[in-house]
């Protein structure tokens, strides 16, 4: 029977003050009792309206119940069987949004915590002796996969365990997308991922990095020249947005995407061994209160910064980050500026940063995305002195690919139109899915479209 | 991973690569690059594909060592491969039409004209390649320039072989002579390149330069290759390399370059230091 207890059994956590100099991961992770006791409070539910919070529909009160008879290669099994990703997804997903939100035991008291419990399931996973080779690709046609983060990944997976041949092409050394170049290693170690993108290969899902198609090779010569019976685009929103106010190119101002990617990708996090520099700053200033935004302050700190702040024109309220992330953020020392708008880049006389010119805001009337507008407040200007600044104000798809393929429709916004059904994009038998399509998004969405594209893209090839 | 087919020492510090890229030689168009990582833990460094032959599948590019990476690169031999090389990327120059064409490189930005120049020739544009360096053996590639223009102008700081002065000088006395230049596309240092586009903008005369920014990706994906040209930011992995010299602003350019210096001189000591110790 379930037991009623009102909290969540509490993730073990590094403390704030010795984390916040390493990248050694944050959260440290359920042990056995620790997910046991946790599970005990699931309430088996009639109806585990969790699921319909996740974008890939794990049936969670089934792993979750394995988990408490001590059954843990049922639990993990059940979980993979869903979410070819679950120790990634445990890290990262925004439960509190999705599954957790859903959960009965909510409506009283504090959610089963779901996420917590896939990670365990899968970091147990992890560390069993891998079983029997799984079956190599038995069916004739190839299906290529661009782009090899979350979207990308997850297909090829399904499409690898369905039987096909399936070929990713990474434009970067490295697979992983955002995942290896955005996401920093306390949050998702590189250890992890590596071992996730190891079970797609054993799956016998090849990975073909530097390649980037629509520069490298074209989409149309992967079926006239390549053989690939159908191809899906999960190319992301890559390219980073700026402000465009004054001061944006001096030195020292960064975007978010490079930042990390320099520390993550590159690993500048050791330097100097590795041979990619970086000058993170000593009071960086990251502007943006999004996931990437906590990602890139909380960064700044563990490349030694001494004071990192969040610039937000909106309030916490409107704040996209996680809850998570965000207390993480605060535990570690992080400074908030919110309803503060940047205006301006100040700089020396040599072209470095000195500090960042802001005017106070407030609270108007809601805007098309249905949060509160920020209005200015005048003659509130300020300068906050930095001698670093990262925009972390969102991303847009990459319109590479889309420049160089006839036929490929996309919205307004640079996102391809697909069928809300098929996934499919408006040239036969090209699908598409992730943030390539929404915008940018979270990992699992770009999980659960990765998914159901390969069932249409199945279901196309075997019609 | 990219073989290397043939490597040719052009000067102590410059090396020219062939190498083995089947999928970049048949997808590359004049004026565009590739991104190299040479080592677990290198840096990604931007390199102009100087020539290409399709049928053979194979690339050519010359690096300068400068700095750490491009030293890793200058100590691999023919059959080695560089582990990561990525392209054909930025967009392939529009070739101007008509006229008489003028190519200027300083030091190794002399090869990025190989492939530029012979493509002109061969649409039947009249073209002139001046190239300069300091003395007669660190020009570079003098034959296979020589070979691909009408007319190839070499320039030293002594004199000891052509001209006896800057390129800019030389092309001054182009455009004050006869075959005075209807266009001219300038590749080399970013000071060499400012020059250029001084000396030809008081004669109003179309130019084009090749910028090479600090990048990482090169797909447009972290800004950090960041040029404003005319006042409007571009990115030179995809909007470049090539862009309007009078419109470029170059205060700019160049500061944005030496963003690392102190971390690149830090790491070139480091090596030079290591070196000795392994050579002992």
């Amino acid at each position: 029977m379930p037991i009623k207890r009102a909290d969540k059994t509490p993730m073990p956590e590094r403390d704030s003050v010795v984390r916040a100099h390493d990248f050694l991961e944050v959260n440290q992770g359920y042990n056995l009792a620790r997910a046991m006791f946790e599970a005990e409070r699931c309430l088996r539910c009639q109806d585990p309206v969790c699921i319909d919070g996740c974008p890939v529909r794990i049936p969670i009160p089934d792993f979750i119940h394995a988990i408490a008879a001590g059954d843990m290669s049922s639990a993990a099994a059940i979980l993979r069987a869903a979410n070819p990703l679950p120790a990634i997804c445990g890290r990262v997903c925004p439960q509190e949004t999705q599954c957790e939100v859903l959960c009965h035991m909510s409506k009283r008291f504090r959610p089963v915590a779901i996420g917590h419990l896939e990670r365990f399931v899968a970091d147990w996973e992890r560390v069993q002796p891998l079983g029997e080779a799984p079956r190599q690709p038995w069916r004739s046609q190839r299906v290529a996969v661009i782009g090899s983060g979350p979207a990308g990944l997850v297909c090829a997976g399904e499409l690898a365990r369905l039987g096909h041949s399936v070929t990713i092409f990474e434009g970067l050394h490295a697979a992983g997308g955002v995942l290896r170049y955005g996401i920093p290693e306390f949050r998702l170690p590189n250890t992890v991922l590596d071992w996730e993108i190891g079970l797609l290969k054993r799956l016998g899902v090849e990975i073909a990095c530097n390649v980037i198609v629509g520069k490298t090779i074209t989409l149309d010569a992967l079926f006239d020249n390549m053989d690939f019976s159908a191809v899906f685009v999960g190319t992301g929103a890559g390219l980073p947005n700026f402000l465009g106010i004054p001061g944006e190119n001096l030195n020292g101002v960064y975007s978010a995407n490079e930042f990390l990617t320099r520390i993550n990708l590159m690993q500048a996090l050791r330097s100097p061994e590795a041979d990619t520099p970086m000058k993170a700053g000593k009071r960086v200033a990251v502007i943006g209160a999004g996931n990437t935004a906590m990602d890139t302050v909380r960064t700044a700190l563990r490349m030694g910064a001494d004071e990192g702040l969040i610039v937000y024109r909106r309030s916490e309220n409107e704040m996209t980050a996680r809850v998570e992330e965000y207390h993480h953020a605060l535990e570690e020392g992080v400074d908030f500026q919110w309803l503060t708008n940047p205006i301006e880049v100040l700089g020396d006389e040599h072209g470095w940063v000195t500090g960042l010119k802001c005017q106070r805001m407030k609270l108007g009337e809601s805007d098309d995305s249905g949060r509160a507008r920020p209005v200015p407040i005048e003659r509130s200007e300020f300068v906050i002195p930095v001698d670093s600044v990262v925009l972390s104000i969102g991303t847009t798809p990459n319109p590479l690919l889309v420049k160089s393929t006839s036929g490929l429709e996309t919205n307004k916004k640079g996102c391809l139109t697909v069928d809300e059904d098929t996934s499919q994009t408006s040239r036969r038998r090209v699908y598409a899915g992730g943030d390539a399509v929404t915008g940018a998004a979270t990992v699992i969405l770009a999980a659960g479209a990765g998914k159901s594209a390969a069932a249409a893209i199945h279901e196309d090839l075997t019609a | 991973m990219a073989k290397i087919i043939e490597k040719r020492t052009l000067t102590p510090v410059t090396k020219l690569f062939r190498v083995e890229a089947p999928l970049i030689a048949a997808a590359t168009r004049p004026g565009q690059f590739v991104i190299v990582r040479v080592r677990e833990g290198g840096e990604r460094i931007p390199l102009t594909i100087a020539d290409y032959d399709r049928a053979a599948g194979v690339i050519t590019i010359v690096v300068q060592e400068v700095g750490v990476t491009t030293r890793h690169l200058g100590a691999l031999a023919a059959g080695q491969e560089i582990l990561d090389l990525v392209g054909p990327l930025g967009a392939a120059l529009e070739l101007p039409v008509g006229g008489h064409v003028v190519g200027v490189g300083g030091g190794f930005g002399a090869a990025a004209l190989l492939r530029l120049m012979h493509e002109l020739t061969e649409r039947g544009e009249r073209t002139t390649i001046i190239i300069g360096a300091r003395q007669q053996d660190l020009l570079i590639l003098v034959d296979e320039l020589d070979a691909v223009c009408h007319q190839l102008e070499l320039c030293t700081d002594d004199g000891s072989v052509g001209f006896k002065g800057l390129v800019t000088e030389r092309l001054q006395l182009l455009i004050e002579g006869p075959g005075r230049p209807d266009c001219v596309l300038a590749i080399g240092p970013m000071s060499m390149m400012r020059a250029v586009a001084d000396t030809t903008r008081a004669a109003r005369i179309p130019t084009q330069v090749s910028m090479d920014p600090l990048m990482i990706d090169g797909t447009g994906m972290c800004g950090g290759c960041r040029v404003t040209v005319d006042g409007e930011v571009k990115f030179a992995c995809v909007d470049g390399p090539f862009f309007d010299a009078h419109l470029v602003d170059f205060d700019e350019a160049v500061r944005r370059k030496q963003m690392y210096l102190e971390e690149e001189q830090r790491a070139a000591c480091r090596q030079a230091e290591r070196r000795q110790t392994d050579a002992h």
